[in-house]
């Protein structure tokens, strides 16, 4: 297959214009039978129906990136451009990552965790870190030419696509369950996109939208522009390296619906660590399969956290099941709520390959998690980070992460957007505007 | 004539069951089997229909009759 980017230096060959920055992507490659494919809008394998990976020219990366070129970058994903399937000069970027890494001295003294830090991602432009995966996905949307961009979200993806149309200039089509949180219904209406809301169950907005993509020449971005998509969550890896100072940490701890962000995360560590940008990491080659490489300086134990109303990933990795069973989701934690993994099996390889763990969370922790989270670090975070503090609890309490253990969980949304979960949490002390009545229930409050 | 592209879960109570014989019995649809896993407690398999489209619907919804999952190719695109 010809590499595109020596079709991106042609011009310069014949004296013509200088080149423009092209992604360094070879192509498209069937995750099961290996089959390969141009690098075009498609995300199944003709032939078994395989998921396709977008396979890059890494000999050409390694020529190009480096620790200094990353740090020149802009503050956002887009300063991991080299490494990313899409165009970087102008991305459809609404300043989509690089969001903070925090120390967690609160949380970790609660939970006996001295080196505990917090990539809170529940900071993005549209509150999640969906805006990585979407930045990508628009970019290499209107790259192919599309027009439309649409999605079928549970809530932070559709806010995000819209949001991203607004800023490019496009149509956005999102398609959401009907009974969705309001905060995730308004956070996606004020970008003004056509918003379908589908009177049925989650299941069936998934199998309308399926047959949709077929029909209509829109970039669906979970479906058509999926193998482009999923590779935005590798800068949730790369951001955590290059906070710590080019150095993994032993654990992560990851909230998990499809897999897809837990597989990248894993990816983007084996990335650096091959690319040789981790400090005292020589580079070493990808091997036969970019996508399953595992090198042996990353040592990061990933720890994969599902709420118990929607945990078949956790309950295959628990059962030793070969397969995940999919399940009817009955989660309060909505954005995890995917009955059927897309790379369930996928995340189960990662977590044997780390020796990390999976972790189902009662949902009666999850608003706990949530709680514990607000009340320690002033980090208010959504059903699913609720699931991802329960999970690190858990953690912590049975001893797999030591107490100097270098720990990082990842908060992958805001609290605002599902506020029903913890509306119980309200009890003003109501007083009459006098300093008598305020001390009076004041001193019964101490 | 349309194709729609399709994964089967069967659970241990199913598992035995000639589901997808009976579909291309009983309906005027084929069926093409692509990748498949199955085991004693459970299994998949992602196949390829072939028909017409009412057709093919009302097989699928035969087929969710019987307690086998469908779903669409790929897994759930309903995300976060």
């Amino acid at each position: 297959m010809i590499s595109r980017l020596i079709w991106a230096f042609v011009p310069a060959i014949l004296g013509q214009e200088e080149p423009t920055a092209v992604a360094f992507v070879n192509g498209l490659k069937c995750r099961e039978c290996g089959r390969e494919y141009p690098a075009d809008p498609l995300n199944v394998c003709d032939f078994c129906f395989g998921p396709l990976e977008v396979v890059y020219d890494y000999a050409t990366i390694s020529e190009v990136v480096s620790q200094d070129s990353i740090a020149k970058g802009p503050l956002s994903i887009w300063r991991y451009k080299d490494l990313l399937p899409a165009e970087g000069d102008d991305p459809v970027d609404i300043m989509a990552g690089f969001t903070p890494l925090i120390k967690a001295r609160g949380l970790g003294k609660t939970l006996g965790l001295n080196n505990l830090y917090i990539k809170n991602d529940s900071v993005n432009p549209s509150f999640s870190f969906k805006d990585r995966v979407v930045s990508v996905a628009a970019t290499k949307a209107l790259e192919f030419g599309y027009e439309t961009i649409a999605c079928a979200s549970t809530g932070n993806l559709a806010c995000s696509v819209a949001a991203h149309c607004a800023r490019a200039g496009v149509r956005a089509v999102v398609f959401i369950p009907s009974d969705l949180e309001r905060g995730k219904i308004i956070g996606a209406a004020i970008y003004n996109p056509i918003l379908v809301s589908v009177d049925g169950t989650y299941d069936q907005v998934n199998r309308l939208c399926s047959e949709l993509a077929d029909d209509y020449p829109w970039a669906f971005v979970n479906i058509n522009m999926r193998p482009y998509y999923a590779e935005g969550s590798k800068t949730l890896g790369y951001e955590v390296a290059e906070q710590l100072g080019w150095r993994l940490p032993d654990h992560v701890v990851v909230p998990s619906a499809s897999g897809a962000m837990f597989t990248k995360i894993w990816k983007g560590f084996n990335e650096l660590a091959c690319l040789g940008l981790l400090d005292g990491v020589p580079s070493s080659s990808f091997g036969i399969d970019q996508n399953t490489v595992h090198h042996p300086a990353v040592t990061t134990r990933m720890h994969m956290q599902q709420a118990m109303g929607c945990s078949p990933i956790a309950t295959a990795w628990n059962n030793n099941q070969t397969q995940v069973i999919p399940v009817r989701p009955d989660s309060i934690a909505k954005s995890l709520a995917i009955g059927n993994p897309a790379d369930g099996i996928y995340a189960i390889k990662v977590i044997e390959r780390s020796g990390g763990s999976a972790y189902a969370v009662p949902e009666s922790d999850i608003v706990e998690g949530i709680k514990l989270l607000a009340e320690t670090e002033g980090i208010f975070t959504e059903t699913a980070g609720g699931v991802t503090v329960s999970g690190l609890k858990h953690l912590a309490e049975s001893g797999a992460i030591k107490p100097d253990e270098l720990t990082v969980v990842y908060i992958t949304g805001n609290g605002l957007k599902t506020q029903e979960a913890v509306e119980h949490v309200v009890h003003p002390l109501s007083i009459k505007p006098t300093i008598g009545s305020f001390e009076s229930v004041f001193e019964g409050a101490k | 004539m349309g194709k729609q592209r399709v994964k089967f879960t069967f659970d241990e109570n199913m598992v035995k069951q000639p589901v997808i014989y009976e579909l291309g019995q009983k309906f005027k649809i084929a069926t093409n089997i692509r990748r498949a896993e199955m085991s004693e407690e459970v299994g998949w398999v992602i196949l390829e229909l072939e028909g017409d489209e009412p057709e093919i619907q009302r097989g699928l919804e035969w087929v969710s009759t019987t307690g086998v999952r469908v779903d669409p190719l790929g897994g759930d695109v309903i995300d976060g």
